[in-house]
């Protein structure tokens, strides 16, 4: 390996920019504490720190569990080539999730006391729990990675052997946390706007985190074969963007379901910003649900990415909604994140794509591909060592 | 005898000693900026509020069921058999979740603590459990007493039968989220003396429960279905394989 002087990029700029911004409110963060860090007040206690980097953090991260179910359990082994960047990603993306509570807990050197400080009527315990026992889960699907790429055969098989256990137990406690992030917000009554409170948010939240894995699958691929000039597993995605379409119409009826049940139709009626952001919430996701369907957008790569895109805007829209929009009202006080607060969030997503980025030049995170679909694979490259080269 | 305090704003003065004694209490300062301060904050556990030519005391309800107590992951806030919810601060590590759960906006934070933050909110002076609360004690107009909830409600019923013209005719935290140890009395409707109309009558903790009650079954459930699914089409893969060596790339 040669040491050489990275080249100026448009990214590689931005990146910088974002990483120095990330340092100087982490300092802030550090010196200060949370009162000169954020704009959090005893009104309004959570910020983006929860509503971005957890509750989006966390559910972008469920490709993981989705995926591992879909080949491993279902078995459907054609899925086999996107199974790894997506535990890769879930496992970025949880190890992330940590980082950034370690940023908004008041002492975060205390982050262990659920562990050994119950209290079982919490859901905030209960996800602690499953994040961290799916945390080390996600580092167990992903070990095997490491231990393939320095060639450990005998650990690579004992892994192997208990896998099918660790992956049953990453789906169940994908599916706990998952939905449990929705629960936190069941004890909000009164307090949580009534166009998002209901008792069916544990399984919306559920259903919406299968549906972003399947997108997060599909963003993410589209953007690794730019990234590391790669051929994208084209068939792979068009059936993945059906089950997408699937699941997501699922979701999409039982939330109109849901708030005429609850005959919440008349909020947006009132003035606000509520409303006029629960509708754009509601447009980005039921137009990419019908963009879905269109064989001509399943067709076309970038028709298919913009789709996609849409929802997970409409997905990380949502859960700003819950988190922030929702419970303004009832705090009495407007928030609007702090600069320091901003910049942590955006430094920790792109930490996110840059160490995605290194893991995949140097961990065979797409080697499955080759040995599942040697036609798709052979020609467009072969050996690891080429992807490196192909990497900028 | 579970301690409560009832509270009633048509007695109250607004001559602010409660804020006073409850100061020293914490050891916190109070100082006129402070007294001018309409709200709590974790310099300032209890505040007496002005609606026009009333007055009304903002502190911690102490419901029944509380819901700070039943989201706090740390078991760092509890009720107590005696009455007062407690702060255990050696646990709490800071996720704030009970000000995001309280209904009534009662803890608060010491935002500006860099190493130490804490949660900060009345403890109904559960220092002291066998003489009157602080406030209670230094009011001068019994606006403010300590006793048994029982006791206090039929108190409070007994004022408002004495000068009916007096009282809007309801007691404040009887129903609200399932019951609290502060009682309130109002010659107003509540939420014009700043008293939130929104508080649901249900137990708020129930409410998650609902929720969490199921993890047992979909742990169970959950294994035993995908360790079936997952035998089942391996068995299938192995039949498919002892059958014939040659479709084994297939699959």
């Amino acid at each position: 390996m040669k040491l050489t002087m990275p080249k100026i990029t448009f990214w590689r700029v931005v990146f910088a920019v974002i990483m120095m911004s990330g340092l100087a409110a982490t300092y802030i963060r550090v010196t200060q504490g949370l009162a000169g860090s954020s704009n959090l007040s005893d009104e309004f206690p959570w910020g983006i720190w929860i509503g971005f980097d957890i509750l989006c953090g966390v559910g972008l991260a469920a490709g993981g569990f989705t995926l591992a179910a879909i080949v491993h359990i279902f078995n459907l082994r054609e899925y086999k080539p996107v199974v790894r960047p997506a535990i890769l990603t879930a496992f970025l993306g949880y190890s992330l999730v940590v980082v950034a509570l370690m940023f908004d807990l008041g002492r975060p050197w205390r982050i262990w006391h659920p562990l050994i400080m119950w209290n079982p009527r919490s859901v905030m315990f209960e996800v602690g729990w499953c994040v961290t026992l799916y945390t080390t889960v996600l580092f167990l699907e992903f070990f095997p990675l490491v231990l393939e790429r320095f060639k450990l055969t005998k650990a690579h098989k004992i892994l192997k052997g208990v896998m099918p256990l660790i992956i049953i137990a990453g789906v169940i406690l994908s599916t706990l946390h998952q939905s449990s992030l929705g629960s936190l917000y069941l004890i909000m009554k009164g307090k949580l706007h009534p166009l998002w409170y209901s008792p069916l948010m544990p399984l919306l939240f559920y259903i919406s985190a299968i549906a972003v894995g399947l997108g997060m699958t599909i963003f993410e691929s589209w953007h690794s074969s730019k990234a590391f000039g790669r051929q994208l597993e084209w068939p792979l995605i068009q059936k993945l963007s059906r089950m997408l379409a699937v699941v997501l119409s699922l979701y999409v009826v039982m939330r109109l379901f849901d708030v005429t049940q609850r005959h919440a139709w008349v909020y947006l009626e009132q003035p606000g910003w509520e409303s006029k952001l629960f509708m754009l919430e509601m447009a980005l996701f039921i137009v990419p649900a019908l963009l879905l369907y269109r064989e001509k957008t399943r067709q076309n790569p970038t028709g298919l990415y913009i789709t996609v895109v849409m929802f997970l805007l409409g997905f990380v829209t949502n859960r700003l909604n819950i988190s922030l929009t929702g419970m303004e009202a009832s705090s009495g006080v407007t928030y609007i994140p702090k600069w320091t607060e901003v910049a942590v969030t955006f430094s920790i997503i792109a930490g996110g794509f840059a160490i995605f980025r290194l893991a995949a030049k140097n961990l065979p995170v797409f080697e499955a591909a080759e040995h599942e679909v040697p036609a798709a694979a052979n020609g467009s490259r072969g050996e690891l060592a080429s992807v490196n080269a192909t990497g900028d | 005898m579970a301690r409560a305090i009832l509270y009633d704003s048509v007695l109250c003065v607004g001559c602010r000693q409660c804020e006073e004694t409850c100061s020293e209490r914490w050891k916190l300062p109070y100082t006129e900026k402070i007294a001018a301060e309409e709200k709590t904050s974790a310099h300032k556990i209890t505040a007496v509020r002005t609606h026009g030519e009333r007055f009304s005391r903002k502190l911690c309800m102490h419901c029944i069921d509380p819901a700070c107590a039943s989201v706090c992951p740390v078991a760092a806030l509890q009720k107590t058999e005696a009455g007062p919810v407690v702060y255990l601060e050696d646990r709490c590590m800071g996720c704030r979740y009970c000000m995001t759960a309280c209904p009534f906006q009662v803890p608060t934070y010491t935002w500006s603590e860099i190493l130490e933050p804490k949660v900060a909110k009345c403890d109904m002076c559960s220092d002291r459990l066998k003489e009157p609360t602080r406030c209670s004690e230094i009011c001068p107009t019994e606006a403010t007493i300590t006793g048994d909830r029982d006791e206090l409600i039929a108190k409070a019923r007994e004022r408002m039968k004495e000068s009916p013209d007096s009282y809007y005719p309801a007691i404040y935290g009887i129903e609200e989220v399932g019951g609290t140890s502060v009682l309130i009395l109002s010659a107003v409707p509540f939420d014009q003396i700043g008293f939130s109309k929104s508080i649901p009558k249900e137990n708020l903790p129930q409410t998650t429960w609902a929720a969490l009650q199921h993890i047992p079954n979909i742990v169970v459930s959950g294994s035993v279905l995908m360790g079936g699914i997952y035998w089942l089409n391996n068995r299938k893969e192995e039949v498919a394989r002892a059958e014939g060596e040659g479709r084994e790339g297939v699959k």
